[in-house]
């Protein structure tokens, strides 16, 4: 089992769309939601996943693909 | 991998959301809350121990601030990165209407950018823990730093970067010896694949696993600036802003040395500039909204470039707390702002430092940095590095026959030319 801490950042249109619900219900995945803040017009949840590495990682193309962005929790890492 | 003691007044890391406190070991995220982790101190202990004369007695670099960083000095990896000259703009600050501008000139770190200060403590730390790998994922001044700190350090170095990065700028990195892997996907891909490597491999991946200790080195630009201004804290400061962190450290630098009685209370204010392409930090403080929504960069700026900063929540903070301004100037200003420092100055700095100086003439117009204020504005790196961003901009050599008669027509032709565009 793999574990892995990521941030969704939801735009305003799926604010009231229960994604994480989803996320948990369509694939093998425990979601464990660690802070967020959410109100009407946006909102970001930072939460942890567990599950098989590659449940993880189709989770989080379908979450990507309902137009939620996904990052590491610690921000971009890439830096100049 | 076990932490040895330290001679470091550091006492654990504390979360910045929950404040629960860890032990001092390469860690990064609260366990509880996923907050970000970062050094606390005694001061109490180091006020009883440092001092001015103290610091004024150690090594001309970041490592005469050893006593406030949060790593033992006898084994630094040390290429002796800081104590850049601070140097008073007389030429620019006429331009700009600024009587006493000082610029902290960055450039002159041994891999000619602000990075060598985080590297050296973050190469230092990872030492100290036992790691034989230093790790990152740069496009740039980073990949300089960690390569050239782990090739001191008798360290491997692995360095991440996009596929599609120009040739010269991975010479800056490949002369000291690291792996470089480029990484086919987008800029996402690269953040998303370097974060899954960080939690697999044992290595000192300098900004995710080292980024308490790494942030801290960027502390000693607020210390410097105040030790080269005669232990005073400036009344302005204008810094470029990435991820935050640079910005947000030199605001904690100064507000550490007025708790260590080392200076009087900080008055400063803390001015942050981004490059319009990706500026979510002033996009927010503009909003008035505690909410960094996350960007794609697009940016001649690439070292700003970072669409998901992770200081960014803080940064707003210290924009809020100080009373600065946040500034964003696009391209042609980022350009303009180069050319401007390079002709007043002699400084060629890289696009952060056209970011800083354009968002600092910005401010200065707008009467919101004021004409007889201390003001330091922090050039972050060298102008070699970025050369793409301003070659199509300056003019090209006169070209002539080995006569006189042929430079003094030429060299005519260009001043004419030179007076109708500085002409009304």
């Amino acid at each position: 089992m793999a574990k892995q801490r990521v941030k969704f950042t939801f735009p305003q249109d799926l604010i009231t769309i229960p994604v994480i619900y989803e996320l948990g219900k369509q694939y093998n995945i425990v979601t464990n939601i660690r802070r967020a803040d959410v109100t009407e017009d946006r909102g970001w949840v930072v939460l942890e996943m567990e599950g098989e590495l590659e449940e993880i990682e189709r989770g989080l193309a379908w979450v990507a693909a309902q137009g939620v962005r996904v990052d590491p929790v610690q921000g971009d890492i890439v830096e100049g | 991998m076990s932490p040895r003691a330290s001679s470091s007044f550091a006492t654990a890391l504390r979360c910045r959301e929950c404040h629960r406190e860890f032990p001092l070991e390469p860690i990064y995220v609260c366990d509880f809350c996923f907050g970000p982790l970062e050094v606390a101190y005694d001061y109490e202990a180091m006020r009883k121990s440092v001092t001015r004369e103290s610091i004024e007695r150690g090594p001309l670099s970041v490592w005469r601030y050893a006593d406030l960083l949060p790593c033992d000095r006898e084994r630094a990896v040390d290429i002796q990165a800081g104590f850049t000259p601070l140097i008073k703009a007389q030429r620019l600050g006429e331009e700009l209407g600024l009587r006493h501008l000082y610029l902290k000139n960055d450039c002159a770190n041994p891999t000619w950018s602000f990075k060598d200060r985080v590297v050296t403590v973050a190469a230092t730390k990872a030492r100290e823990f036992g790691f034989d790998t230093l790790a990152c994922a740069s496009t740039g001044n980073l990949a300089n730093s960690v390569s050239a700190h782990a090739a001191r350090a008798g360290m491997e170095a692995i360095v991440f970067i996009p596929s599609d990065l120009e040739a010269a700028k991975i010479v800056g990195s490949s002369i000291y010896g690291p792996t470089l892997v480029a990484v086919d996907g987008s800029y996402d891909d690269v953040n998303r694949l370097c974060s899954e490597l960080a939690g697999k491999y044992p290595w000192a991946f300098v900004n995710v696993n080292m980024r308490p200790y790494y942030a801290e080195g960027s502390k000693t630009l607020g210390y410097e600036v105040a030790e080269q201004l005669g232990w005073r804290a400036p009344d302005h400061c204008i810094a470029p802003m990435a991820s935050g962190s640079l910005y947000v450290k030199i605001w904690k630098g100064l507000q550490e040395l007025a708790k260590l009685w080392l200076i009087d209370s900080v008055h400063t204010k803390m001015s942050g500039a981004q490059a319009s392409g990706c500026s979510p930090i002033v996009t927010a403080w503009r909003s008035e909204t505690p909410d960094i929504r996350p960007v794609r960069p697009n940016t001649i700026a690439k070292s700003l470039a970072i669409g998901n900063p992770a200081d960014g929540y803080y940064a707003l903070g210290v924009l809020g707390e100080s009373g600065g301004h946040g500034v964003a100037v696009d391209d042609d200003e980022i350009v303009e702002g180069i050319q401007l420092l390079a002709r007043t100055e002699g400084i060629f700095a890289e696009t952060a430092g056209g970011v800083v100086i354009s968002g600092l003439k910005r401010l200065a117009e707008s009467g919101k940095v004021g004409r007889d204020e201390v003001v330091v504005a922090f050039i972050t790196g060298a102008g070699l590095k970025t050369q793409e961003a301003v070659v199509d901009a300056l003019a090209p050599p006169l070209h002539i026959q080995p006569t006189i008669a042929s430079f003094e027509e030429a060299h005519g032709e260009r001043r004419k030319i030179e007076s109708a565009r500085a002409a009304p």
